[in-house]
């Protein structure tokens, strides 16, 4: 790979940093680590279930008890192959595992097995829509299966560390993209994009909170259309939010350094996500010699290129197919679409609100009312008070003329607080629309008789039909039909 | 009762079938040979009493009831290399200490799984590195074998020593043993006693401790050809915990023992005349193709051309993985911790410590190898002479059915003689290395006795996975050399 097949994007101009000696241009590549999702771990039969008690899931393998050997769990590559072909990428029929050798005290081996020359996927590529509404491609550079460490704990004791094997030995994809990316918001897309489509092929529960995904971000800056700058790797980001965050800080940090007239070491740095700042682990110098050889323990990975087309004729639909059916099917926006259409859980909470409704009438409900209100009290769409079903049902209610668009609101505020459903709650409080045009008459008829005044203006100055509106609403107790108010009114007050 | 210790494996057996005596008997018989031999000869280095006693009333139980396996009630030795469930399994390294396995290796258990019985671990170098049995943690085993009329200790070998020594001594019937570069095959040619190294692939690895992967394979030491064939036969079979093991059937390598030779090819390398090898090494060599050439086989002169190579490549790629291989002794989870004030002192001083002088410059060749900058150099470069190596033994084998050579440069030498040089100490592998780097059967047969009443081994290779044809010409081997000198009992 020669800098200039790497070196394929300029930034937007707005994109660019400006600095003293003129703009910056960030560039950025992403090493993602995704858990696969398989029961049992990469070389082991140990479950991978999480949050068990520390060290209960630990086979004698996962161990390295002498003599004990590993054994590749055929679903783990099954998942990897997944991933690969859900990110178009060449799935390599012939891969090998190598060892990385170092000591610490949750690496039980000695070593990590992993891919390093022959990794199981090749390149590939993948749209990732920005929030600034362009679409960009990141090209994947390779997917490796490796194994996790396991976790040491620092702070159960002053003077001792605990160690917990229960991750050691749980199969990773290491998802590496080339550095096409050019600011911390595109990074943060990419990984919201990468997140949704191993979610959707099932390869990976994408749980950032549980570690089942995290990147370490390479970052480097230059002066647009000079080569690329020294980069330095922050590891472990945990977060869309730190991700984008890091990115901006770091290239920050380096145009500082810069500026100054200083130069960027290549180094490993450790994001802070309390202060939002990164700082330096180790020197490139200090990177322990891993001396990397094929594991002779296992023997070369070799695919079937049918099975490889059994696993392709499995595929999900992926959130790009998914986007593009929601925009014909459903006659979404662009933008519905990708929300909607964006992940998994959204897709289905979609799906089962459109079946059968006005769709973009679910979409508006779906990606304005609910999910403000989720965000509002920082919940996920999985911890909703209001299901799908529920959802549909009010807005059911509205297409039925039950309830009225305002009415609705308040119905919905209310069954986020209670859980309850919307016609539930409208037979309680007799909020169903009032259409029966009698009693709006009478309503109308008072207000002319309190109101002559307003009368005579509301046939000069149209704006004051809005007044109109509104009063006849307040007097029905806003459950009005509002296109029966509006039309008595027109022929009540002469207006046209 | 004591000369039950003297019949050979199929005798045992055949006396157990016909009821002449019980497992107890024989076993009990064992276990008093052991205590009486073993302070001289240091070939146990655990002793399983109460174990081997319960094995055999089991097994007696288990005629009595006619539900024998094919080794019911043979009292066996385990080489300290396989980990066995419940007893102490430190590999002869003082990192493991008092290691003690919940589990049982895949071979071992073949061997209990057919009736065997286990008298206890045997000696062997530290983690099977060495030639000498000198660098095992609990001292080395003493060679049953002295020169005629001199009292001088001699190694028998190593590292499977402790296999191979009690054999020799009728300190167990047959006992398993583990080769990596020759570490089966140099001492059973040692001790007067039959070794085979298998196909790479045709025994498990799973609970074997580790030394160089590729390399490792599990064999047995018997008395004779047929003792060692049946031990092979129990011993191999696929095991899906060990990727590198070969999904093959284990033919019935006892019935191979006997075939007609007749009008097989044997190769006759002539890059095993190397220089410097003792006259009548090169007199045994010549006896034994005359023999075979007697039984009908017709000699065929062969080339290795990459031999020259096959000691410094071994030297590079056993290193390289035992260097990883053994970076789980780390004084964490089980074994000795020596304690220091922090982590990395921790490391070193539980390394320094537990690993003896051999192990430790092992790992640091291989640790060297493996570096940047010199991993080309060395590692990528030795995988490449290695399948070279590989690829003259498939052009031999186009030509000939096996191969017949000296087993070791020389007979057994004495106990400290090399032990301060290791390249001396690594030529001792010269003729077996080629073998594990192929990855071929190979087995060392008794062929005769130097000047000094030493015994000598010749060595047939085969194709891989072609046992049968080994142990045919073995047994040709066997029958013509008439081979039955004993080591005259001084302990």
């Amino acid at each position: 790979m020669t800098e200039a097949n790497l070196d394929v994007r300029s930034a937007r101009k707005d994109q660019l940093v400006p600095g003293a000696t003129g703009d910056w241009e960030i560039i950025v590549g992403l090493e993602v680590h995704a858990q696969v999702a398989s029961n049992a771990k990469l070389f082991s039969g140990a479950s991978t279930a999480f949050g068990a008690e520390p060290n209960a899931n630990v086979s004698l393998v996962d161990a390295a008890m002498p003599g004990m050997l590993p054994v590749i769990n055929r679903r783990c590559v099954e998942q990897a192959v997944r991933t690969g072909l859900g990110l178009n990428a060449k799935i390599n029929t012939w891969s090998r595992f190598d060892r990385k050798n170092y000591f610490y005290p949750d690496l039980p081996q000695g070593y990590q097995i992993s891919q390093y020359k022959d990794p199981i996927v090749g390149e590939g590529e993948i749209p990732v829509e920005t929030d600034d509404g362009e679409t960009i491609t990141v090209r994947i550079e390779r997917i490796h299966l490796e194994q996790d460490a396991g976790k040491s704990i620092h702070d159960l004791s002053p003077t001792e560390t605990f160690v917990d094997l229960n991750r050691a030995g749980v199969a990773l994809m290491e998802i590496v993209s080339r550095p096409d990316i050019r600011s911390g918001k595109e990074a943060s897309a990419y990984l919201t994009k990468l997140r949704a489509i191993v979610r959707a092929l099932g390869t990976c529960d994408g749980n950032m909170d549980e570690g089942s995904m995290r990147a370490d971000v390479n970052v480097s800056v230059r002066k647009p259309g000079t080569p690329f700058g020294t980069r330095c790797e922050i590891k472990n980001v945990n977060s869309m939010r730190f991700v984008a965050q890091a990115v901006d800080y770091e290239a920050r940090r380096q145009i500082a350094v810069l500026e100054d007239g200083g130069v960027i070491k290549q180094e490993t740095r450790l994001f802070n996500a309390t202060t939002g700042e990164t700082r330096a682990l180790r020197s490139k110098e200090d990177a322990p010699d891993y001396r990397y050889f094929p594991d002779p323990d296992l023997l070369p990975l070799e695919l079937d290129p049918k099975w490889i087309e059994e696993i392709r004729a499995t595929l999900p639909e992926l959130p790009d197919a998914k986007r593009t059916r929601f925009m014909g099917a459903y006659g979404l926006s662009a933008y519905d679409a990708g929300v909607s259409a964006g992940d998994l859980e959204t897709a289905v909470f979609f799906e089962t609100v459109a079946q059968g409704r006005d769709a973009k009438l679910a979409a508006n409900w779906l990606t304005q009312e609910l999910f403000g209100a989720l965000n509002k009290r920082e919940l996920a769409l999985a911890d909703s008070p209001v299901s799908a079903a529920q959802l549909g049902g009010l807005i059911d209610l509205i297409a039925s003329g039950d309830i009225n668009g305002k009415i609705a609101k308040d119905v919905f505020a209310r069954m986020l607080d209670s859980g309850e459903d919307a016609a539930v709650i409208v037979e309680r409080e007799g909020l169903r629309q009032v259409t029966d045009t009698g009693a709006i008459e009478k309503a109308i008829d008072d207000l002319i008789a309190a109101n002559p005044d307003k009368v005579a203006e509301a046939k000069e100055k149209p704006k004051m039909f809005g007044w109109w509106v509104g009063q006849t609403m307040k007097a029905t107790g806003g459950k009005a039909n509002p296109a029966v108010v509006n039309d008595l009114l027109k022929q009540k007050l002469g207006v046209a | 009762m004591s000369d039950l210790t003297k019949l050979s494996l199929t005798d045992a057996l055949d006396g157990l079938a016909s009821k002449q005596f019980s497992s107890r008997e024989i076993t009990d018989a064992f276990l008093a040979a052991i205590d009486r031999a073993n302070p001289h000869l240091n070939a146990y280095v655990a002793v399983t009493h109460e174990k081997a006693r319960a094995m055999a009333d089991a097994s007696d139980a288990r005629r009595a009831q006619g539900r024998a396996g094919r080794l019911d009630g043979a009292p066996l030795g385990i080489k300290d290399l396989f980990c066995t469930e419940g007893v102490r399994s430190a590999a002869c390294s003082a990192i493991l200490g008092e290691f003690t396995p919940t589990y049982e290796s895949t071979v071992t258990a073949n061997l209990w799984a057919e009736g065997a019985v286990m008298l206890g671990k045997l000696n062997m170098d530290e983690f099977a590195m060495g030639s000498s049995n000198e660098t095992s943690c609990f001292g080395n085993v003493i060679n049953p074998w002295r020169s005629a009329g001199g009292n001088a200790q001699l190694t028998p070998g190593g590292s499977s020593g402790g296999s191979a020594a009690a054999t020799s001594a009728d300190l167990c019937l047959a006992a398993t043993a583990t080769d990596t570069g020759g570490s089966i095959r140099q001492p059973a040619a040692f001790t007067g006693t039959v070794g085979i190294k298998p196909t790479y692939g045709r025994c498990s690895r799973w609970g074997i401790v580790a030394f160089a992967s590729s390399l490792d394979q599990a064999g047995p030491i018997g008395k004779t050809v047929t003792d060692a064939a049946l031990m092979l036969s129990v011993m191999a079979g696929h095991d899906p915990k060990d990727s590198t093991s070969l999904p093959v059937q284990t033919p019935d390598f006892v019935a191979a023992v006997g075939r007609s030779v007749k009008g097989l090819k044997i190769g006759v390398p002539k890059e095993y005349r190397v220089d410097g090898m003792p006259a009548e090494i090169d007199a045994l060599w010549e006896k034994g193709i005359a023999q075979l050439k007697d039984a009908g086989c017709e000699i065929v002169p062969i080339s290795l051309p990459h031999t020259k190579y096959a000691l410094p490549t071994y030297y590079i790629i056993a290193p390289a993985e035992a260097s990883s291989n053994l970076a789980r002794y780390d004084g964490m989870r089980y074994g000795a911790r020596k304690v220091g004030k922090d982590l990395t002192e921790t490391y070193e001083a539980t390394r320094a410590s537990g690993f003896g002088k051999e192990v430790q410059r092992r790992i640091l060749i291989g640790t060297y190898v493996l570096s940047a900058g010199y991993y080309d150099a060395y590692y990528l470069r030795a995988q490449k002479v290695r399948a070279r190596i590989a690829e003259d033994f498939t052009k031999a084998f186009t030509q000939c059915d096996a191969i017949l050579t000296p087993t070791a440069p020389s007979s057994a030498f004495a106990l400290g003689e090399k032990a301060g040089d290791p390249v001396q100490m690594y030529l001792n592998d010269i003729f077996t290395v080629t073998t594990n780097l192929a990855g071929l059967p190979g087995i060392s047969v008794p062929a005769g006795l130097d000047a000094n009443g030493l015994p000598l081994g010749l060595q047939v290779i085969g194709r891989a996975l072609d046992e049968e044809t080994v142990f045919a010409v073995a047994g040709a081997l066997e029958k013509a050399a008439g081979f039955s000198a004993k080591a005259q009992a001084w302990w």
